[in-house]
Formats: C-alpha cells, sequence, structure tokens
C-alpha cells in the first residue's frame, strides 16, 4: 500500500466517521442547534466524499448550498424560536413510534445482509474505472448541464421561485391591514 | 481510487437509515426537517457514488444537483411552516398537530 492510498483511506475514514458522528448527533441531540450542529459535521463529511469520488463541482455546491443556507436556515428559526425550540421532553417514549422505527431497521439490516449474500466476493472486487481528469469538474458538469438537462434546470429556477412565494406566504403569517382593519377578519377560518 | 464504492454505498445506507429512525421516534418538527435532510443527503451519496461507477457520463452528478436544489427549497417552506405552526399553538412538537385528527 503506497503512501497515496494510506492518505486516501485515512481520509475517507475521517469524511465517514465525521457524517455518521454528525447524524447520529442530529437525530439524538436533545437541543435543536446541537441537531444543526451535526447535520453541519454530518455535511462536511459528506463534502469529504464528494471530493473522494470525483465530484468537485457538488462538493462546492454541498458547502455553499447546505453549509451555507440549508443550516444557517436552521440556526436562525432556532434562534427565532428561542427556549420554545426546545421542548423539555420528547414525552413519554411510545411504544409504536420505537416499533415503527425498529420495523424499519430490521428491513434496512434485511435487505444489506441479502445483498451482501446474493453480490459475490468478484462483483465486489470490481475494479473502478478511472476518470479523465476533467470528470465531475465545473466545466464538465456545467457543460452536460447546460445541453442535456436545460430544462431540468430552468424547471428548477421555477421551482426556486415558488418555493420562495410559498415560503413568503406561509411564514408571514396574517398580518391585518391597517387601512381596512375591519373588513380584514373575513380571512378568519370559521 | 483505492476506497472500493461499496463502502460509500454502506455509509449512504446508514446515514439514510439514521435519519429516518430519526423522522420516525424524535417528536421536534425541527429535528424532523433536520432528518428528511440527513435522508436526502444518504441519497445523493449513493448517486455520486454509483456515478463514480460509471464515469461514461454525469447523470448521477446531476440528479444529485436538482436534489440539492428541491432539498433547499423543501427547507425553505417546511421552516416556513414551523414557523406557522408555532404561531398557531406555541410549540414546535409534532404531536400537538391535531386538528385534522378528531
Amino acid at each position: 500500500m503506497t503512501k497515496m492510498q494510506l492518505l486516501e483511506w485515512a481520509f475517507f475514514a475521517i469524511a465517514a466517521l465525521l457524517s455518521l458522528g454528525g447524524a447520529i448527533a442530529t437525530v439524538a441531540a436533545q437541543r435543536p442547534i446541537r441537531s444543526a450542529m451535526g447535520l453541519l459535521m454530518t455535511i462536511l463529511g459528506i463534502c469529504g466524499c464528494y471530493l473522494l469520488l470525483h465530484a468537485e463541482f457538488l462538493a462546492t455546491i454541498q458547502l455553499i448550498v447546505y453549509a451555507g443556507a440549508v443550516v444557517i436556515l436552521f440556526i436562525f428559526v432556532v434562534m427565532l424560536l428561542g427556549t420554545a425550540a426546545t421542548s423539555p421532553s420528547d414525552g413519554k417514549p411510545s411504544f409504536t413510534r420505537y416499533l415503527s422505527a425498529g420495523v424499519f431497521l430490521a428491513c434496512v439490516l434485511g435487505v444489506g445482509g441479502l445483498m451482501l449474500r446474493v453480490t459475490s466476493a468478484q462483483t465486489r472486487k470490481t475494479a473502478i474505472p478511472t476518470a479523465d481528469a476533467s470528470y465531475g469538474t465545473i466545466e464538465k458538469v456545467g457543460h452536460e448541464l447546460f445541453t442535456d438537462k436545460v430544462i431540468p434546470f430552468e424547471l428548477t429556477g421555477a421551482l426556486l421561485l415558488v418555493a420562495v412565494v410559498g415560503a413568503l406566504a406561509v411564514g408571514r403569517g396574517k398580518q391585518v391591514d391597517p387601512t381596512r382593519a375591519s373588513s380584514g377578519e373575513s380571512e378568519k377560518e370559521a | 481510487m483505492t476506497v472500493p464504492i461499496h463502502y460509500f454505498l454502506v455509509l449512504a445506507a446508514a446515514l439514510f437509515a439514521t435519519g429516518a429512525v430519526g423522522f420516525l421516534v424524535r417528536r421536534n418538527l425541527l429535528i424532523l426537517l433536520m432528518s428528511i435532510e440527513l435522508m436526502l443527503n444518504g441519497v445523493n451519496l449513493t448517486l455520486v457514488a454509483f456515478n463514480r461507477l460509471y464515469p461514461a457520463n454525469h447523470a448521477g452528478q446531476l440528479l444529485a444537483f436538482f436534489v440539492i436544489a428541491i432539498a433547499a427549497a423543501e427547507a425553505a417552506v417546511g421552516l416556513a411552516i414551523v414557523l406557522a405552526f408555532f404561531r398557531l399553538r406555541g410549540s414546535v412538537r409534532s404531536d400537538e398537530a391535531t386538528a385534522l385528527k378528531h
């Protein structure tokens, strides 16, 4: 094993530990702010995995969109809600919840074990094809994005616009127009 | 490329399972949303890893790109809904949402 390979393994181990530890912290933390920090850890770890998989463009996007926007948005909301964001206890542990989670986990483990049995050691040793140097770079991905996938790309723009309008409409709440405060009650639900 | 692909796939499956278990067990709406993000990240990792196995084009990476865009939109709308729910009930516990139950 050369020094380079050793480094790659070490990098993968760090990234995997970071993302798994972050995931467990996200799910198990009592306070949402700690969950958000766990999510940040997961995102950093996954970013490392993307770099190992020659997806430089996606690693950048992952950092900008997830770490820079989504986690910050979560932290804003946690700060906005203040102490109310932390429900003091998750309530009494309900049996059905844990049962559903257990059934799901059993399914995952079962399918995973089945896959391990079905795939022979040979298929698991399939050599990963060498990618040329331009694989995953911004130039290559951008070119494909603007030729083959240009319609979904434009539709994504429409989706984001609709999401912005929807988030505003839902998050703004009911605001009574001061000029016609008397008729503002008609919106209220029965 | 020394790390075999199935290591990434196992990691992605573990992330997805963690997110799903968190979604099923927890009751804090904020943590539920974060669990959804975990699941989306696990799926993205799978897509990118399989794309590395077939590097003729970037279909997997582009699909992951669109998933990231949709996840951002989903987080924005979801957090707006959490805020509206908090205004209505003064709490972010998911089992307070019982208006359609009774």
